[in-house]
């Protein structure tokens, strides 16, 4: 398995490359494009502010190969919400790889929502073999308005899109390399898609 | 919904774990890749390791430890103890840690949070509080709670909130190591005036503690050292019982 992830300095890598390692597959960093066109799946994370991040992916010119991809792709946390169409974070304009708008909680809930909270309504492949109501770790401020593409969704505040699909692109707003077992599971899913 | 998270704090001085009683007294629990991963197998949400001789003996938090922990852990882990510069972050979040706590150098030099927070993002900065209540007022106290100063804790939690911080670890020095229970007075009203999650820490002896933090003291995730480490209280079984008490939580 040839699996690369996106490296354009945003965040805590390490995290992902361990989870795949503990579920025996070596993920390798990469701003190649070349590299990421020939890879089986492509993982795109991200932590971090969004105009900045758009702005090291456009330096690296990674913003016009990622849409490009055929193979599964599949975006985390802040790297789901750059693949929409827009973010009101620092009002950035995304890759649109996603027909969705990116917004910020209010504050009648505590921002970041922080910790474990439950995917329901879960539609992929992606999900194979886990619950409705499973519980998967979360940190953000923003989250994805509900739509069409959304193949799971998640409360706080209102009802959001936890995870989207659109044909090979794939985005979750948790972080199944840090919830636990469940999370494995979605990243095995991954691999078998 | 959100569930309400628990947290084994793992005190590391030496690569071991330990737990002091008011701070002092130290006791050997293990070591804390291996507890670290039996604790995420046992149902814990995220774990907390605080490198508590780091400030005194201006030691750096074991970059190898985190290392090992972010291989072997699978669910999120805070890395505190000692940091005081933006390369002090980096350096552990390159190692895997996903947030770093800091406390004493936050109070000496506060704009540390604002660099941190524009640098790394607010959801991986943790600002740990120690307090002890005088005469009925909260001052922070430093460098694991030996020095005292003037400081109040809930002007600088405001304040901690304003410059970045992404969550509060709150210490209660008149609860720590006590069993008594959380400092729940000061929790809701903490958590009535920063709209961050808190983390309630000291105290915790008993399960109806837990409760009382969650339902009383409003916290939004609780932490505790020698009742898990000794086996006091079973992380799981403390879990069915929040339940049992309609608290939401992860099972």
């Amino acid at each position: 398995m040839n699996l690369k992830i996106v490296n354009y300095g945003a965040g805590n890598i390490k995290s992902i490359q361990f989870a795949f390692q503990r579920l025996g597959y070596n993920a390798v960093l990469t701003n190649d494009a070349n590299e990421l066109l020939k890879a089986d799946k492509v993982i795109f994370p991200g932590v971090g502010e969004a105009s900045s991040a758009m702005k090291k992916l456009k330096e690296s010119g990674l913003d016009k190969v990622i849409p490009k991809l055929q193979q599964p792709v599949l975006g985390i946390c802040l790297g789901m919400q750059l693949m929409c169409n827009y973010t009101e974070e620092g009002d950035t304009k995304g890759l649109g790889i996603f027909n969705a708008e990116v917004k910020r909680f209010s504050n009648t809930v505590k921002v970041p929502q922080m910790g474990w909270n439950v995917v329901r309504n879960l539609k992929s492949d992606l999900f194979k073999g886990i619950n409705e109501g499973a519980h998967m770790y979360l940190v953000h401020s923003y989250y994805v308005k509900n739509c069409s593409e959304a193949i799971a969704t998640t409360d706080y505040e209102l009802e959001y899109a936890s995870a989207l699909e659109n044909d090979n692109f794939f985005g979750v707003q948790f972080h199944p390399e840090k919830s636990s077992k469940v999370g494995e599971k979605l990243l095995q899913n991954f691999l078998e898609l | 919904m959100l569930t309400k998270r628990i947290i084994p704090c793992l005190d590391i001085k030496d690569g071991r774990t330990v737990k002091g009683v008011n701070f002092v007294d130290l006791r050997d629990a293990g070591d804390p890749v291996v507890l670290g991963k039996q604790y995420a197998d046992l149902g814990a949400d995220e774990l907390v390791f605080l490198d508590i001789s780091a400030t005194q003996e201006k030691r750096r938090t074991m970059h190898d430890m985190v290392l090992k922990v972010a291989e072997q852990v699978n669910i999120p882990f805070t890395v505190g103890g000692g940091i005081s510069t933006i390369e002090d972050v980096d350096d552990l979040l390159h190692c895997g840690a996903d947030k770093v706590s800091i406390n004493s150098s936050a109070v000496r030099r506060p704009n540390l949070i604002n660099e941190l927070s524009d640098k790394f993002g607010n959801q991986c900065i943790v600002v740990a509080i120690d307090a002890k209540e005088i005469e009925g007022k909260w001052f922070v106290h430093l460098a694991g709670g030996t020095i005292p100063t003037k400081v109040k804790l809930f002007e600088w939690a405001v304040e901690v909130e304003q410059r970045g911080a992404g969550e509060i670890l709150f210490t209660s020095m008149n609860h720590d190591g006590t069993k008594s229970g959380f400092a729940n007075e000061a929790l809701a009203k903490l958590s009535g005036l920063v709209n961050i999650p808190i983390i309630a820490s000291g105290g915790a002896g008993t399960v109806q503690h837990f409760v009382d933090a969650f339902k009383t003291g409003k916290a939004d995730a609780a932490l505790a050292a020698s009742v898990f480490h000794f086996g006091e209280i079973p992380i799981l079984d403390l879990k069915k019982e929040l339940k049992k008490n309609n608290i939401e939580v992860r099972l």
